[in-house]
């Protein structure tokens, strides 16, 4: 491994609650100014590995590093490099924003020469300038998780850990959120990120997607998409949408099938062939099917295909 | 290191002082508790309800009658004509105690016979019926003594001459008065300041818990000591303000002496509060929300008031349970505060009461911290 260029690398990190195993011997390297997606199903050990990174759990056994710093042996200063949102929203309510704010900046000892211009900076970023004085608890989701990144990033931590930051938030201020994050990343900062939408794992410049504690697959997006889905992705829309589901996963000549809102994504060899394959064998079964066409696959579909694959049933969570 | 705990400790403060509920649970019901105990918390036994059955109505028997409603310990709110109506009486609690005279005692008296009086008494409250019992011993007992000296003085005046007499000379020391409200008020003083300054202490920490800012603030470089002393030294120095403000109202209100020295009895009190400081954060640690952490709370109160001799003596306590007081910094704390205000007794008398605070102090802030390290895994 690259040290010199790797923001985060972890070897072989294990996390056992008693006897369950909540992340299970994974490895993976982050590089400085990567935006590094982490992706999986609920419980499937993303926050667990992101709160081991931030010292916060003590690993069972392995190894992370941080900016070069051993996360067990020297959680102190892997503090001081990194920021952190976590999944829960977690400023003080009963604060102003410019408390809030002053209150984190006093945490990480941001100097004075630099702290009006970060606490400006921060401001300016979350779009609250006019409303310093407002709680922190009467803003609207999307302000709020500007002004908990703003928080975790005003001692410019070369290293982000951002834990679901956009759940629960309006497109446009996902958007927006997005928008700083990769004007942080091209400023050098590394971006650890969890995700549930799939739109946002496709802006990561590297992904990596666990399931019940283990690693499935990583890769650009692009590569994911070309690696794991061998084969053409075929749309259906037909009648009775269960029951054609059932039918297909078992059926000759589909590799894999699953529910994508009211319509089917099938994983077939050849898209040409299997055209006419798929319509006959749906209408002896006495399913009418209105569309049938090949589509690219993205990134949700490798997701959904990777994780039942494993788990054999389709994901618990309709991703939105 | 100072700016990270200026921090805190200004977050802390907004946080308590902001809101106008919270600013007046700080100080709002230690003044009207310190009132309430003032007032209501007493041992004395005054105005038993007590109803009167009278069978005999002679002179004698109406003297005796006179004695019972004349005395402030007794409040005969019923006269009954009929033995058979005490049991209702009784039960609807109109009155604890009942008189019976029966026919035939004016009679007895005067032949110097023995004469009965019945009494019938509600014993579902021990003390009060304890009390009450022996109050109308007092009273007829004196009456029965006032009876024989009158009988004595008309046939043989000389005998009395020889009659030996006891005298008991009472000299109640410290509180002469023999004042419930004194023994109380300097040991309600020790009741508030645990109560408010547990639950403080246990609550700041345990809100964080809950809303999630404790994890935001353990990724920050803040040190474990600057986060527990950011958390322990508003709630120490609020506990010493409420200290002062009740033993205010105790000595400008209820005029409470303080015999003592104010400096013996701050140390006391600082060495209270360590112990207090103590018992909240181990709450905290031991408590994922703040309903656990109220449950908790209440499990160290009702033991720390009930076993510090607050309101009945350890020393009649069971054994066991007296060693058990030892570990209770409450029971150092009432002795401390009832020997500064009402005995006056300065270091000489009251340092190894000082000093088990002391240690108590240093044993629970230990271990407390140690297990808060623990609790942030
Ligand atoms: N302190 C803990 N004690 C016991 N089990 C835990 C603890 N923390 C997490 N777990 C378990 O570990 C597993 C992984 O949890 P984790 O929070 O890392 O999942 P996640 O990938 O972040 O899921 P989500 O998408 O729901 O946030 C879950 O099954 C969870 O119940
Ligand atoms: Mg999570």
């Amino acid at each position: 491994m690259n040290g010199a260029s790797s923001a985060v690398v972890v070897t072989d990190l294990v996390k056992r609650f008693g006897d369950f195993v909540a992340v299970d011997a994974i490895s993976l390297e982050a590089r400085k100014g990567e935006i590094f997606g982490f992706l999986g199903p609920n419980g499937a050990g993303k926050s667990t590995t992101i709160r081991m990174l931030c010292g916060l759990l003590r690993p069972t056994s392995g190894q992370a590093q941080v900016s070069g710093l051993d996360v067990a042996t020297q959680p102190e200063q892997v503090r001081q490099n990194i920021g952190y949102m976590s999944q829960k929203f977690s400023l003080y309510n009963d604060l102003t924003v410019s408390e809030n704010l002053n209150f984190f900046a006093g945490m990480y000892s941001v100097g004075r020469s630099d702290l009006t211009s970060r606490l400006d900076w921060a401001i300016d970023m979350a779009g609250l300038r006019g409303r310093e004085n407002s709680f922190t608890g009467t803003l609207a989701a999307g302000w709020k998780q500007r002004l908990a990144l703003g928080c975790a990033v005003l001692h410019r931590p070369q290293v982000l850990f951002l834990d679901e930051p956009t759940s629960g938030v309006d497109p446009l201020s996902r958007r927006k959120f997005w928008d700083m994050i990769h004007t942080m990343a091209a400023e050098g900062v590394t971006v650890f990120v969890t995700t549930h939408y799939m739109d946002e794992a496709e802006y990561c410049n590297r992904l990596v997607l666990i399931d019940r504690g283990k690693i499935v697959a990583s890769g650009s997006p692009l590569e994911l998409k070309q690696k794991y889905m061998a084969g053409d992705l075929l749309l259906v829309e037909c009648d009775e949408i269960g029951t054609a589901l059932e039918l297909l996963q078992g059926a000759p000549g589909v590799d894999d099938a699953a529910i994508f809102g009211n319509a089917l994504h099938l994983v077939v060899p050849k898209a040409s062939a299997a055209i006419a394959a798929v319509t006959s064998y749906l209408s002896q079964h006495g399913i009418t099917v209105q569309t049938i066409e090949p589509i690219r696959p993205s990134l949700e579909d490798v997701f959904v295909s990777l994780t039942t694959a494993r788990t054999g049933a389709a994901t618990e969570k309709p991703i939105p | 290191m100072i700016g990270r705990l200026r921090h805190m400790l200004i977050k802390e403060f907004i946080q308590v002082f902001r809101d106008k509920r919270a600013r007046f649970f700080l100080f709002g019901p230690p003044i009207i508790q310190m009132l309430i105990f003032g007032y209501a918390a007493t041992l004395e036994i005054k105005h038993v309800p007590t109803a009167i059955v009278d069978y005999d109505n002679s002179q004698v028997s109406r003297d005796l009658i006179s004695r019972f409603t004349a005395s402030r310990y007794f409040d005969v709110r019923h006269r009954l004509a009929d033995s058979r109506q005490i049991a209702a009486v009784i039960e609807r609690g109109d009155a604890v105690l009942a008189i019976q005279i029966n026919a035939g005692f004016a009679r007895r008296v005067r032949k110097g016979q023995v004469a009965h009086v019945q009494v019938i008494v509600d014993s579902s409250n021990s003390n009060t019926a304890l009390v009450g019992l022996g109050y109308v011993n007092e009273v007829t007992g004196a009456f029965a003594g006032d009876y024989q000296l009158e009988t004595l003085q008309r046939t043989s005046p000389l005998a009395i001459a020889r009659m030996p007499k006891i005298v008991l000379d009472r000299r109640p020391w410290y509180n002469t008065d023999m004042s419930s409200q004194w023994f109380f008020v300097p040991g309600v003083i020790g009741n508030l300041l645990l109560v408010i300054v547990m639950t403080l202490t246990a609550f700041a920490v345990v809100r964080e818990r809950e809303i999630g800012t404790l994890e935001q603030i353990m990724v920050t470089p803040i040190r474990r000591a600057e986060f527990i002393l950011g958390k322990t030294i508003p709630f120490f120095l609020i506990g010493l303000f409420d200290a002062l403000l009740i033993s205010s109202v105790g000595t400008l209100w209820f005029k409470v002496p303080l015999r003592g020295s104010l400096a013996v009895l701050t140390l006391g009190t600082v060495l209270f509060l360590f112990c207090v400081l103590g018992i909240g954060l181990f709450i905290s640690t031991v408590s994922l929300t703040q309903q656990q952490a109220m449950v908790t709370g209440f499990f160290f109160i009702m033991p720390s008031i009930i076993f510090s001799g607050f309101g009945s003596p350890i020393s009649s306590m069971p054994t066991f349970l007296q060693y058990l007081t030892y570990i209770n910094p409450m029971r150092y704390y009432q002795t401390v505060l009832r020997g500064i205000y009402l005995k006056g007794v300065g270091l000489e008398a009251l340092w190894p009461h000082l000093a088990a605070m002391a240690l108590i102090g240093g044993v629970m802030l230990t271990i407390s911290i140690l297990r808060f390290h623990k609790s942030l895994e």
